[in-house]
């Protein structure tokens, strides 16, 4: 057997590994200190979380700055190609048709993207993981009941169910956000359930009920705080899902409408212009990209830096583990 | 091959002949804190018809030493150095792909837990024939008749019906049974079996020894048996090389050892089995516990727990010397380490002889006296 | 077998009953069509014709109770915008569909077994790194404008390959492309994660020690127990194909069940929507009994305990 397999799984079997470093390497076992040097050992990681900020920032502050630079017409200025500052700093991206500032639109449909997938994945998350959570504690017919529930809307396509019912109550941006939260309420559901099931059997719980803890009580102080990391991991992952459906929605004409700017809705704006401008199309994907690449990135280091029995790996000196999407997130 | 293969069946491999000898064996785990050594400088001997016993607490290295010689190890662990001799050649020496051809006619292995040793998602039939197939080339048809075969040799009742059925429709020890009827299926010169009983019930397990041993007088193997049980090692074994640390800490024939153990771990084993203990007595354990593999201290291994431990012993590691039948307090120790080749050339009858009895102490002679 | 089938499609047939009721309580907020299809200048009389010819006048209770006759003798009324008969068309628009999604899948599955198997083989090796970059990618590029840089680059700049259409093999490449990508994205980490699990179990270092070689251990005894859990996420990537067909058959001009409904969406043609909807429906379903089927004759133990025991 000289085969160079190299899966560091492994050692979780073999004698006299089985003390992990958590302890040793970074002083403490728990605690955001601790989590946040973890993040500034892996290079992907903390690019993607600058990146993120950035973009965050940019949606929160960046349309005050660029003032109405987007909405400015001027038709001398007109399908300006990029890269050149001759028309100033606001051309670097280049123009459309009607002359507006790529550079400036990209900033302000920022703030739309972010705004429509932001409250989508909180209230998801906030739904799906208590409904989940009190599913899986109860068990029974609570659970039988909330797990249907979250098949049958898993088994319909989430783009068709939101086409249908976004050309019923009128595409406003709250109207995306319920759609696209309602649509992924199963994921959240599905994984607190399964979690709280777990963990509704365990001894800490069965102690907690012991003592006469409510139900409720024993939710809040013994069931979510083991939840939520993973819970929040999904939540980032989900973020990349929702803004990924939000721009197919916008890009099909039943998102964002005009004269409000989405990236979905830029890139279906400049589609005509393809010969002509391929720009107007290019930069708001590629804006959408990086987002949910970095999103990803993020969400994939999460999920190792919260499970306790998997972040000693990136306490590893040398070989640094490729971040990975994670396998299990299809599985009911 | 074929030669090999054929000189194989049973009755070939004399009597008490050595099948395997395994010198200075070590393995290396890799692991994130540096690499460890998980087993050092092991010599034993396994003989045709015989067992040998592999005694240890978990963690000691004995599953680690199995695995080794079956080829077999996790992706982490590196064999170090050392010879595994089967029946003349080296295995540690070949190709994984060379090793292919002994992995089922030369040597077969067992492991501990059959339900996840069994591949769920094929009939017994299939994964009893599938050594036909591979090594004898035998079409589906004739592998699944040498299954059936083979389920009556190991005494799975209705085996022309019960051939069809998947892992999970058997009981354990029925899985056990097949998993026997898989590492026996060529008639292997060697046959290990890693903790063949421990997952199994206590009735269940004597009819797995019998079993073991049936098949091992039927074919003159070698069986290598790994345990914790000490009272599988009285009843089954013929020879015993006592595990701790990695280590090997004393040898030699199973009577001789665990009526005079000349190392204080083996001491120690042996008097923490509660026989002739008076209800209410206290019962003897070992104080402490195994070292960690990463911590493994300089000098003998059993340092920390000892009951004897002097300066030499935080110093300076004890080889794995001879020891003499009976303790004779005056004979000068022989300083030289066990080396099974050297001692089997020096006796007449060669391979045949057996090494006495050794020990890695340094007060191994002044044991019994304490 | 034939119980366990029973169960299995009692237990997936819920969701296509309430997906009918759904979308056919949904299409009828949508307004009234009369406004769609009349002229401006229709007297109120000629919109209360139009209303009670197509039955819209009745409580929408009545309504899907006459719907539902209707779907029990496989009658969805007609087009209201050709006045074509809903199912026909629905059925006339599926096969291109169903080419679409099924070469899409298969290729996905086969390409993705592959390079899982190949990234599986060496955890954290260049294959892995490669594998896990690719279905990164996957997760993170919207398919929509995936499509539409394929047509800049390919379509517009080289010209190699149409922009739109079904006619010849070079209009199937992007659709294709487009519509692998998520899919081949998500199994390549299944596979590739079943393999690596399978891969330590006892069972394959039982098989090596039979005497089992690389390829015979991979292809034989890991494949097999890895296939299992990349049949049960086929059923939900299936799911999501569907939301890449509309995407890409409204790009690609792709003649499809995909563009028919939204096409049938944005003219308010009810009937042509439900008709398309429920052969959506019953496709998913019926191809969730059959990976139900299959998993049961990959994996022995999810067989039900039938006559032989």
């Amino acid at each position: 057997m000289t085969s160079s397999l190299t899966e560091p799984a492994a050692q979780d079997q073999l004698p006299g590994t089985e003390n992990r470093p958590s302890g040793k390497g970074n002083g403490s076992q728990d605690g955001n200190p601790n989590l946040f040097r973890l993040l500034l050992k892996d290079r992907f990681a903390t690019v993607s979380a600058v990146l993120l900020v950035l973009i965050g920032l940019t949606a929160v502050i960046g349309p005050a700055l660029m003032g109405d630079l987007a909405t400015k017409q001027n038709l001398l200025f007109a399908n300006k190609a990029p890269f050149s500052l001759a028309h100033g700093w606001e051309y670097v991206l280049g123009s459309d048709s009607l002359g507006r500032s790529m550079l400036a639109r990209l900033v302000v449909a920022s703030r739309t993207t972010f705004s429509v997938a932001v409250p989508a994945v909180a209230v998801a998350l906030a739904v799906g993981s208590l409904w989940g959570v009190w599913a899986g504690y109860h068990r029974g017919w609570r659970e039988n009941v909330s797990m249907r529930i979250a098949d049958v809307i898993m088994s319909f396509p989430s783009l068709l169910l939101a086409v249908v019912v976004l050309y019923v109550f009128s595409p406003s941006a709250g109207n995306i956000v319920l759609i696209l939260a309602l649509t992924r309420i199963p994921i959240y559901l599905r994984t607190a359930r399964a979690e709280s099931a777990e963990l509704q059997s365990r001894t800490f719980v069965d102690a907690a009920r012991t003592f006469g803890a409510r139900p409720n009580a024993i939710i809040g102080r013994h069931v979510i705080p083991v939840v939520l990391p993973t819970l929040l991991t999904l939540a980032t992952l989900e973020f990349c899902y929702v803004m990924l459906a939000e721009s197919s929605l916008s890009f099909l004409g039943i998102g964002i409408q005009p004269p409000d700017v989405s990236w979905g809705l830029m890139v279906s704006q400049g589609r005509q212009y393809l010969q002509t401008a391929w720009w107007l199309s290019i930069f708001p994907g590629v804006a959408i990209v990086v987002t949910t690449i970095a999103a990803n990135v993020l969400a994939a280091w999460l999920r190792i830096a919260t499970d306790p029995a998997q972040r000693w790996r990136l306490a590893l000196p040398r070989k640094r583990l490729i971040a990975r999407i994670p396998v299990k997130e299809a599985k009911p | 091959m074929k030669t090999a293969a054929q000189s194989v069946l049973p009755g070939q491999s004399r009597a008490h002949e050595v099948v395997l000898s395994v010198r200075a064996l070590a393995v290396d785990i890799r692991t994130h804190r540096g690499t460890v050594r998980a087993v050092n400088d092991v010599n034993f001997e396994a003989r045709a018809g015989e067992t040998l016993a592999l005694l240890g607490e978990s963690g000691c290295g004995k599953s680690m030493t199995a695995k080794a010689l079956a080829g077999i190890m996790d992706p982490v662990c590196d064999l170090a150095g050392g010879e595994v001799v089967l029946n003349g050649t080296d295995l540690a020496a070949l190709t994984p792909k060379e090793r292919l051809k002994f992995a089922g006619p030369e040597l077969g292995i067992v492991f501990q837990d059959a339900l996840t040793a069994l591949n769920p998602v094929y009939t017994v039939g299939t994964q009893l024939g599938e050594a036909f197939r591979i090594h004898r080339g035998l079409g589906a048809k004739e592998a699944k008749v040498q299954a059936i075969e083979l389920m009556e040799r190991v005494g799975i009742p209705e085996p022309e019906s019960r051939v069809n059925s998947y892992p999970h429709q058997f009981s354990g020890g029925m899985r056990q049974r097949i998993l026997i009827a898989m590492a026996v299926a060529l008639n292997p010169r060697l046959l290990i079996a890693d903790e063949p009983t421990t997952a199994l019930d206590v009735t269940v397990q004597a009819q797995i020894m019998q079993l073991l041993r049936k098949l091992r007088e039927e074919g003159q193997m070698a069986v290598v048996l790994i345990t914790h049980d000490l009272a599988v090692v009285a009843e089954e074994a013929d020879s015993v090389a006592v595990m701790y640390a990695g280590n090997v800490v004393e040898c030699g024939p199973v009577s001789e050892v665990f009526s005079d153990p000349r190392h204080p771990y083996t001491k120690g084993l042996l008097e923490s089995v509660p026989v002739h203990v008076g209800r209410g007595a206290r019962l003897l354990s070992i104080a402490g516990s195994p070292p960690e593999l990463h911590d493994i201290p300089a000098g003998c291994v059993y340092q920390s727990r000892c009951p004897l431990v002097q300066d030499i012993c935080r110093s300076e590691r004890p080889q794995l010397l001879p020891v003499t039948d009976r303790p004779v307090n005056d004979r000068p120790v022989d300083d030289r380490p066990v080396d099974l080749q050297d001692d089997a050339d020096d006796y007449a009858g060669a391979l045949l002889s057996r090494p006495g009895r050794a020990a890695a102490c340094h007060f191994s002679e002044e044991i019994n006296n304490v | 077998m034939l119980i366990y089938l029973r169960k299995r499609i009692v237990s997936s047939a819920l969701p296509l009953v309430v997906v009918i009721v759904g979308v056919f309580a949904l299409a009828r907020m949508t307004g009234n069509p009369a406004a769609l299809y009349l002229p401006l200048n229709a007297t109120q009389q000629m919109r209360d014709e139009f209303t009670a010819r197509n039955g819209l006048d009745q409580p929408l209770l009545v309504q899907m109770a006459d719907y539902f006759g209707g779907v029990l003798r496989l009658d969805f009324g007609q087009s209201l915008r050709t006045g074509q008969d809903a199912a026909a068309m629905a059925l006339r628009a599926f096969p291109a569909t169903l080419q679409l999604a099924a070469t899409t899948m298969v290729l996905a599955v086969l390409l993705a077994l592959v390079v899982g198997c190949w990234a599986a083989l060496k955890p954290n090796g260049v294959a892995d790194r490669i594998s896990s970059f690719v279905s990164m990618a996957a997760a993170s590029i919207p398919d929509f404008w995936l499509a539409i840089v394929g047509i800049w680059v390919f379509a517009i700049t080289l010209g190699w390959l149409p922009t739109s259409g079904v006619s010849g093999a070079g209009a199937w490449v992007l659709p294709i492309a487009t519509l692998l990508l998520r899919p081949f994205g998500v199994l390549v980490q299944i596979v590739r994660g079943s393999m690596v699990s399978a891969l330590s179990e006892p069972y394959i270092k039982l098989a090596r020690s039979r005497g089992a070689g690389e390829l015979r251990v991979v292809t034989h005894h890991a494949l097999r127990n890895a296939a299992a859990p990349a049949l049960t996420v086929a059923g939900d990537l299936t799911v999501g194909l569907v939301n890449g067909a509309v995407v890409v058959e409204t790009i690609f001009g792709w003649p499809g069940i995909g563009k028919l409904m939204i096409d049938s969406i944005l003219q308010r043609d009810f009937a042509v929507l439900q008709a398309a909807v429920l052969l959506t429906a019953v496709a998913i379903f019926a191809l969730n009994i059959l990976i139900d089927m299959g998993y049961a004759l990959l994996d022995a133990r999810v067989r039900p305990v039938t006559a032989r025991a």
